[in-house]
């Protein structure tokens, strides 16, 4: 089943036209990794997949519901599709508990009880249980992020995606972090990863897109992407990060 | 002393319409306030619009023409009939409240942008968004401003004895000529002012310990 269908993507800020002209399909349990050089519009295309950009022309499909068109809850699509940040984004003024139950109480009326009950289970899953009283600003960053991801998947989304999510850890807090995330990509959740860590994106990743100026210049499974490069601009990329 | 005793049941009337009034048209205040500053952050050009120009108008002329414009001016129209101390409690909330507009604005715009977008992409709504993640981080930066405002807007009621609200400041200058011993009442009455705002200010510090920022 196809879960994201890009078609002919643009995006502008003001006359910045960050992203051009993208296509590609995601299907269910895929992982795709999404690389390129900084200020290639990679982040814009992640945010254009659940709306938090405004899109500026070309179609986006989640599950076969175009969410350029205004007409559509974008509220309803973004329950089924997680995000993960940078810069962990967690709401400082609730502990990590009420971080993982607000949505799923707030949003899908969910029972107190059966909201911490799953949170419970996402916390373990994220090796953060004891974690649960605690304030984001009592947590390190690679804490931070695992919390992110348990928020993000309780509201039990059908897509996952990550915005650069270990860049801001500090190297030795990277390794758990990505440890979470191969496990949800071997449990099949569907999941779009922009990501630096050419690691994991070999290891892990179903296909890697390699993004430059706008465009997805290449794409490919990353044996191909990363042993056979077929564009001069993807060779010059890779021969700097490798 | 004798005139301090024998003034003083009636300044401790007079503060209780001070802090009556104070209360509710700090309330009113504050919820003009907050619609300000939502009608000021709206997508909406026109709301920017109405919200800019009623920050503009309060924060641009003195308070006790606004005063007499509400009582005076506004009670010269056929159809408005206000009691001085209605004009009272609605001038000190329209005043305090394009102030305190102006702080929540500031105090909404103080929280990082992420903050919005991790709450939209977990699905709620903007009001949702508002309500659960943006002003509660927002209030506790605010406090200290807002007790400023607070305080502030109490000093302002003491004006409404020009219209002859029997106030803390109206029932002094009472006190003041009938006992021939303007010195020591209004002494007594300045104190007075004083230790109600101690205890007001001493109250939103206890309350902003309580929920400081994590």
């Amino acid at each position: 089943m196809t879960m994201i269908r890009v078609e002919n993507l643009k995006k502008s800020f003001g006359d910045l036209e960050v992203i051009k002209d993208m296509s590609t399909v995601v299907e269910e349990k895929e992982v795709i990794c999404v690389i390129g050089p900084s200020g290639s519009g990679k982040s814009t295309f992640l945010r254009c997949l659940n709306r938090l950009e405004e899109i500026t022309g070309g179609h986006v499909y989640i599950e076969g519901v175009d969410i350029t068109n205004p007409k559509i809850d974008i509220n309803k699509i973004r329950q089924d599709v997680g995000m993960v940040f940078q810069q962990f984004n967690l709401f400082p003024h609730k502990s990590v508990l009420e971080n993982v139950i607000l949505a799923p109480m707030k949003v899908k009326k969910s029972d107190r009880k059966a909201s911490e009950k799953k949170a419970y289970e996402l916390l373990d899953k994220v090796g953060l249980r004891e974690k649960a009283k605690a304030y984001p600003g009592e947590l390190s960053g690679g804490q931070k992020q695992r919390v992110a991801i348990a928020r993000a998947l309780a509201m039990d989304p059908k897509i996952m995606l990550f915005d650069e999510p270990t860049s801001a850890l500090d190297p030795e807090m990277v390794g758990d972090v990505l440890d979470v995330m191969k496990q949800l990509a071997r449990e099949g959740m569907t999941m779009v990863v922009v990501t630096h860590e050419m690691g994991f994106a070999a290891e892990m990743g179903d296909r890697v897109l390699f993004i430059d100026g706008g465009y997805i210049v290449e794409e490919n499974v990353p044996k191909e992407l990363f042993g056979n490069p077929q564009h001069e601009r993807t060779k010059a990329f890779l021969s700097k990060v490798l | 002393m004798d005139t301090i005793i024998n003034a003083l049941p009636y300044l401790m009337e007079g503060l209780q319409v001070t802090l009556y009034i104070f209360a509710i048209a700090i309330v009113i205040g504050f919820l003009i306030g907050l619609v300000v500053a939502l009608f000021r952050l709206a997508p909406l050009k026109i709301l920017n619009w109405i919200a800019k120009i009623f920050v503009d108008a309060i924060r641009g002329t003195p308070f006790i023409v606004q005063l007499f414009f509400i009582y005076f001016g506004l009670n010269s129209l056929d159809f408005i009939s206000l009691d001085n101390t209605t004009a009272g409690i609605v001038t000190v909330a329209i005043n305090a409240g394009a102030y305190f507009s102006e702080i929540i604005r500031a105090g909404i715009q103080s929280i990082d942008k992420g903050q919005t977008e991790a709450a939209r992409s977990l699905g709620l709504n903007s009001t949702q968004n508002m309500r659960y993640i943006i002003l509660p981080q927002a209030f506790r930066r605010m406090l200290p401003t807002i007790t400023n405002q607070a305080i502030i807007s109490l000093k302002d009621t003491s004006l409404l004895s020009v219209i002859g609200v029997a106030d803390l400041t109206q029932e002094g200058r009472i006190q003041a000529s009938a006992t021939f011993d303007a010195f020591n009442v209004y002494l007594i009455l300045g104190v007075i002012y004083f230790v109600v705002i101690y205890l007001l200010s001493t109250l939103a510090s206890f309350v902003e310990r309580k929920f400081v920022l994590r």
